[in-house]
């Protein structure tokens, strides 16, 4: 029992005439990288905001916070992909779901992917930002407003600098989560890294090969943006101050 | 926005949907907890181990496990597997494995990374004190674990355990990509047999939302109840 390894098999012409199978692979990157990066932009403002939320003392703000972060946290990704691309277009008024529908195709499943990742993403950094918030000495709101800062005021120079210092751990891995989920996104069809690596597979034969480029490019990613990350916890650190924090989670 | 809803299709289903589909939903996500339990808390002994021969191997397993997205991990394993297990009993031709010990297999490993950090931190949060008393009363390494150290990190764990077991729950959903009829691969069947995809996802959507919510409350119940106070 042999395994046929052909290393060559990247520089082959791919079927469609786009270029060699290399292409498909750098191809499949870009758009890993950019749905990751556009949905991790909704996931932070979302996140920050709902998770910022729910340390204020409004009771009913912070139930409606937690019902959010309860509802995307315990819907499995697949699912919630499935409703983005499959269910949301026939829920919504006609003439925008069928302007959902009409969209070419690969913006009618980058689009929902986005979305799907962002806010499934924006719940669990929700969670990281009020763990990141409630971790600081109470002492520190009652400091800003005994000062005569307004509860806005409070957190905007106050409580959120220190948070966000206190939870970029937690916050990196979630950023190389939103990576590696963009992977689910092959199921509506989307050609990032993990689907043209299996279509390779598929038209190529070479299973192993494909699967392990793949991989050698996930490591590649996740290396850097440790790397990047460190720099960055380095650049914003305050001397004297905290290191690491934030929610023990469980997760991917 | 309900109107043309078709709730029948939802009853008629009823039993390939829990009967096959959530069964084997459930089967594979205790088995793999059970599996990924086991080799997870090796995996977490041999990176506390003082020899890099033990924890170099782990912590390279650790790793590459936690930067590979599941899906391809899956589509790994699917090809893999027929082809180690060939190599082991020596056969001509890549073996048939099941699609049911294909995931199982999968999720074990897959896992396994995630649950050996958790038990990694449950071992280092035992009192080194505790390591020390068990040595002077003359316990060898494995007594020292199995009846003083293990204990207690599990104990101290099991909260993050339970709570990773239910994201292992939702995450068994991806077998959908090599086709396996999991709870979601048999709504997505009737789904896509009779057009009905919004009553079939919303309803899966809710099963899934009702046993994840209903286990992590009661996680969170139970965390209460153990947590010793220091």
């Amino acid at each position: 029992m042999n395994y046929n390894w052909n290393w060559q098999i990247f520089w082959a012409q791919a079927p469609d005439g786009t270029g060699v199978y290399f292409w498909w692979l750098i191809s499949g990157l870009g758009w890993t990288l950019a749905t990751a990066l556009l949905a991790w932009m909704i996931a932070l403002a979302l996140g920050a905001t709902i998770g910022t939320l729910r340390t204020t003392p409004l009771a009913w703000v912070v139930r409606l916070g937690n019902a959010y972060v309860e509802l995307f946290r315990n819907i499995p990704l697949l699912v919630q992909m499935f409703l983005w691309y499959f269910v949301l277009p026939e829920l919504l008024p006609k003439a925008l779901g069928d302007a959902m529908k009409q969209m070419i195709p690969p913006w009618a499943s980058f689009w929902p992917a986005v979305l799907c990742l962002g806010f499934y993403t924006s719940a669990r950094v929700a969670e990281q930002v009020r763990a990141g918030i409630q971790s600081l000495p109470r002492g520190q709101h009652m400091a800003g407003t005994a000062l005569g800062l307004t509860l806005p005021q409070a957190y905007r120079h106050v409580l959120l600098p220190q948070a966000f210092r206190i939870i970029l751990p937690p916050l990196t891995s979630e950023f190389m989560n939103i990576i590696k989920n963009s992977a689910v996104a092959l199921t509506i069809g989307l050609m990032e890294l993990t689907a043209r690596a299996r279509s390779m597979q598929e038209f190529s034969f070479q299973v192993f090969e494909a699967f392990t480029a793949a991989t050698v490019i996930y490591i590649c990613i996740t290396l850097i943006v440790v790397f990047v990350m460190r720099w960055v916890e380095k650049r914003v650190q305050v001397p004297g101050l905290i290191s690491a924090g934030g929610a023990a989670m469980a997760g991917h | 926005m309900f109107a043309g809803f078709d709730f029948e299709v939802i009853e008629r289903s009823l039993p390939f949907l829990f009967k096959e589909g959530m069964t084997f939903t459930l089967t594979l996500t205790a088995m793999a907890m059970a599996g990924g339990i086991v080799f997870g808390t090796l995996l977490a002994m041999m990176r506390l181990s003082s020899y890099a021969l033990l924890n170099a191997p782990a912590a390279l397993y650790v790793n590459l496990m936690r930067s590979v997205p599941l899906v391809l991990v899956i589509f790994w394993f699917y090809f893999l597997v027929p082809w180690i297990g060939g190599w082991i009993i020596g056969a001509k031709q890549p073996i048939q494995v099941g699609a049911f010990w294909s995931s199982v297999i999968t999720f074990t490993m897959f896992e396994a990374a995630y649950y050996a950090e958790i038990m990694r931190a449950g071992i280092q949060s035992v009192a080194r004190g505790q390591v020390a008393a068990g040595q002077a009363l003359g316990l060898n390494y494995w007594q020292t674990m199995g009846y003083i150290v293990l204990p207690q990190a599990f104990r101290n764990m099991l909260p993050v355990l339970l709570t990773q077991t239910i994201i292992l729950f939702q995450d068994t959903s991806l077998v959908y990509v090599v086709s396996i009829v999991d709870f979601l691969g048999a709504a997505s069947r009737i789904a896509q047999r009779d057009a009905r995809l919004v009553e079939m996802y919303l309803f899966a959507a809710v099963v899934y939302l009702i046993i994840s919510y209903t286990l992590s409350w009661l996680v969170k119940r139970l965390q209460q109840r153990i947590a010793i106070i220091k």
